[in-house]
């Protein structure tokens, strides 16, 4: 009688259960077989949103591209670094001094490490800073409006590779340099490496309002090759670690020649440190020219402003401020745990990774316990630092990132797997392979304090036959992994645009409520604002013709303008009078020798058409904005040189 | 017992000077490219939307099937009808104060009528938008007018247009059947202590009637 009293009353709650089980976590048949099903994991219905917004980095595309976790979906391309006429990046009046530098317009750049702005040393979501390591820049976007908002140039850097990684809340980004360069620059025989050749390490601070960057200070070391950094954190938190590797400062076939000291050093500064010196007047100022290009989201344009000097502290002026930390097998990622207590060393020629303690390199800073010194810096002793050993069992360890449950992902190369190890007893957990030859890892805020250690991603190199083959080029594969169980489990991959080097992501849920859905025009302060339709007008000044136009569905005004001549810079300064979500008007002009515009509601946009025949050009609109989007284009006329008709201009008559 | 139709009459006129801060109506258009709903609201003396776009939005949806912009600076209705409302208001509460049958019969016919008129000049003006359309529209569906319906939905082509009123709408409607009712309480109580004596005996004849009835 009871139990079957219990079977009656359990056969409504299985059938609760199951419906439970079926909704969204698996498929309506999913019930047990949910754990190990994948397809059901990353599988995020139609319509509904993924749980992380995830960035990478575009590598030799010099773009970031913006993925949904855990279903891979791209979401957004954002141009920084590189033209990209699809969204007139570049090519438009407004956007071409994003890619001034003291170089010229320099329209490509390899971009390699996204980094998420902090608060308390967690990831806010409202900023993303990348770096360009190939001419040495830092760009800021914006994740209120997923837009490119700076780029900074760094001066006396030759290739801008451990950066942009932050402090604990975006104090700094960090600016190392990889290539050691004479400094300043000088004509010099490459020969006299040992002599001539200085690296920088930049400290670019960010405005806390308006998150505007300008380099606080550099520091000037021996030319090694910087190549990765992070920030301490929680008791760490003042200092910066940078690896180097070619401590042999070797110039020629560094493959061999900057591979033969058996340790190379992890540099610890105290950039609290640095401060009280700058406020001391410790810093020289170094003449340097460097650009700084912000874009004005109110005047919906790019502004360059000019540097001519940077403040450097030497560290033979400033004792304290920098520490080597011998380090084996040219590491390559420096990363801090979540509490800030360890720093993991990926000796990436090696077997094995190295784990130094902070709290042991301040005993032995405090006991003034040095092997040595390097151009005056004090070198810590091995022995001294290191807090443990992780014996892999894999070969070439790259990047480490943490759950937040005590456990270490580290990525091996050459070995091609990521393992989990712990933290504190250094043991092997797990291991896993990836396709193939992974370079970084990604948790969601897995190198901050506070990661969300559900997934992570694996940023593989090599693709060959992941994918249905598309000739000599292929995609580089992105892996995600479920690491919330004991055993990390392949669940997806997806192809990725460039070479995503590195990636950052965060819960949706801190950045999706602050994303715009356009521009206000009452808030358009752009100097070819084109308020309404009655405004639009065409203005003759010598050979430079402003066009103050305007786009609402279905028609352009105005879109019959006549009294151009061969010759003439014509501007069309389009203004999209929209306030409507989700409806940007384009705008081609035939023979136009740089690329369309894409104009948001209530932006104004300028393309320059320098018109080099003589002939009536259509004009049209390039994103299907409406039901009339096809009738949505106009005519410009233009007579030969010399020939000038009156200008005239209408809509509709 | 005196004081309970001057308490609601004041209850009444506080209501309908809400009007003042909630809007009268609300048309919201759906469609599924328009997942979240573009909503108008129509006020005594404005037309708001979800956004400060959303009237701009309506218009460019509206133009194309031809239909007349909607600018609310030229609607004459909005410069006037807050005074309109004010008035209401204070006769009200003159009612109130005065506190006397007549006087709440005068308040509760001119709020009526007036409420009346207005929902009918409603109508007309979405008849107008709805049936006076362009010529030259890019759209033309013989047959189709894009009236929205006074209280419900409807389908016009695309849209699902709903148009119920809003808080003030509402909040104007319990107002009138209060202004009502504190009238026929201010008739009851004005009788009860002045005529106690003549009102008890018809009611005990209306009483004995239903018995005399059943035998």
């Amino acid at each position: 009688m009871k139990i079957s009293k219990i079977i009656l009353a359990c056969v409504p709650l299985m059938w609760i259960g199951a419906c439970n089980s079926g909704n969204p976590e698996s498929t309506p048949s999913g019930g047990a077989m949910a754990k190990n099903n994948a397809a059901e994991k990353v599988y995020v219905a139609p319509g509904e949103h993924d749980e992380f917004y995830s960035f990478m980095s575009g590598g030799f595309s010099g773009q970031v591209s913006v993925y949904g976790l855990p279903s891979g979906r791209l979401l957004k391309v954002i141009p920084v670094f590189s033209l990209d006429g699809e969204k007139g990046y570049g090519f438009n009046e407004e956007t071409k001094p994003m890619l001034q530098t003291s170089f010229g317009f320099v329209p490509w750049d390899d971009a390699h490490h996204p980094e998420l702005s902090q608060t308390d040393g967690v990831p806010d979501g409202r900023y993303l800073f990348i770096n360009g390591n190939n001419t040495p820049r830092i760009a800021r976007i914006d994740l209120s409006t997923f837009e490119t908002a700076e780029i900074i140039e760094i001066p006396n850097s030759g290739g801008n590779h451990s950066s942009p990684f932050t402090t604990e809340n975006s104090e700094y980004v960090v600016a190392g340099t990889r290539f050691s360069v004479p400094i300043p620059q000088k004509n010099v025989a490459i020969s006299s490496y040992k002599e001539e050749f200085k690296g920088a390490l930049s400290f670019i601070s960010v405005d806390p309002e308006e998150g505007h960057m300008e380099v606080d200070f550099q520091v000037l070391l021996p030319g090694f090759d910087y190549d990765l950094a992070h920030a301490g954190k929680g008791k760490s938190h003042g200092w910066m670690f940078f690896t180097s590797y070619n401590s042999e400062e070797s110039h020629t076939l560094k493959e061999v020649n900057a591979s033969q000291n058996d340790k190379d050093y992890i540099a610890a500064i105290n950039w609290k440190k640095a401060q009280e010196y700058l406020a001391q007047g410790k810093a020289i100022d170094m003449p340097a020219e460097y650009l700084i290009n912000r874009y004005n989201e109110k005047k919906h344009m790019a502004e360059t402003e000019k540097r001519t000097s940077v403040k450097v502290l030497l560290p033979q002026d400033c004792p304290g401020l920098i520490y080597y930390l011998p380090t084996p097998k040219s590491p390559h990622g420096v990363d801090v745990d979540p509490t800030g207590s360890y720093i993991v060393g990926n000796g990436k020629l090696n077997a094995n990774l190295t784990i130094h303690s902070f709290d042991k390199m301040i005993t032995a800073i405090e006991n003034e316990s040095f092997a040595g010194d390097i151009a005056g810096i004090p070198v810590l002793n091995f022995e001294d630092v290191v807090a443990g050993t992780v014996e892999s069992g894999g070969l070439g360890p790259l990047h480490t990132e943490f759950d937040g449950e005590g456990n270490a992902y580290t990525t091996f190369f050459i070995s091609s797997e990521v393992v989990k190890w712990k933290l504190d007893t250094w043991e092997v957990l797990d291991r896993i392979p990836t396709y193939y030859s992974v370079g970084h890892l990604m948790i969601p805020g897995g190198d901050s304090k506070k990661p969300w250690g559900k997934y992570m991603v694996a940023l593989n190199k090599i693709t060959k036959d992941r994918y249905l083959p598309t000739g000599p080029e292929l995609a580089h594969s992105a892996q995600l992994y479920d690491i919330s169980g004991d055993k990390m489990e392949l669940l997806l991959d997806f192809p990725t645009i460039g070479e995503p080097h590195y990636a950052q992501a965060i819960p949706a849920e801190l950045v999706k409520p602050n994303s715009k859905k356009i521009y206000k025009l009452d808030e358009n302060e752009h100097p070819y604002f084109t308020k309404s339709e009655s405004d639009a007008r065409v203005e003759r000044e010598g050979n430079e013709v402003h066009i103050y136009m305007t786009s609402i569905r279905s028609h352009f005004s105005p879109d019959n303008i006549e009294g151009i001549s061969v010759g003439d810079q014509v501007y069309f300064h389009l203004t999209n009078l929209e306030q409507d979500w989700d409806v940007p008007h384009g705008l081609s002009v035939m023979g136009a020798q740089n690329a369309e515009l894409l104009v948001m509601p209530g932006q104004t946009e300028t393309l320059l058409w320098e018109p080099v025949k003589a002939g009536v050009f259509p004009f049209y609109c390039t994103d299907f904005c409406s039901a009339l989007h096809q009738e949505m284009q106009g005519y410009i006329r233009v007579s030969p040189k010399g020939e000038q008709l009156p200008l005239s201009f209408s809509t509709g008559e | 017992m005196k004081n309970l139709p001057r308490f609601i009459a004041f209850i009444a006129s506080a209501l309908v000077l809400l009007l003042f801060v909630y809007p009268l109506w609300r048309i919201t258009l759906e469609a599924p490219q328009y997942p979240e709903g573009i909503s108008m609201y129509i006020w005594i003396n404005q037309i708001t939307g979800d956004t400060p776009g959303t009237l701009q939005n309506i218009n460019i949806l509206n133009h194309y099937v031809g239909m007349q912009q909607i600018v609310p600076s030229s609607i004459p209705e909005l410069q006037y009808f807050p005074y309109v409302v004010a008035a209401l208001g204070v006769l009200g509460l003159i009612a109130a104060l005065v506190n006397r049958p007549k006087v709440y019969l005068i308040w509760v016919i001119i709020f009526g009528a007036l409420a009346f008129l207005g929902i009918y000049d409603f109508y007309l003006w979405e008849y107008d938008y709805g049936h006076n359309l362009s010529a030259t529209a890019p759209i033309k569906v013989p047959g189709q007018a894009y009236q929205p319906p006074l209280f419900g939905s409807k389908m016009l082509l695309n849209f699902n247009a709903i148009s119920y009123p809003a808080g003030g709408g509402i909040f104007m409607g319990i107002s009138l059947m209060l202004s009502f009712l504190a009238y026929l309480l201010s008739r009851s109580s004005k009788k009860t202590p002045v005529n106690s004596a003549s009102l008890k005996a018809p009611k005990t004849k209306q009483k004995a009637k239903p018995h005399l009835q059943h035998f």
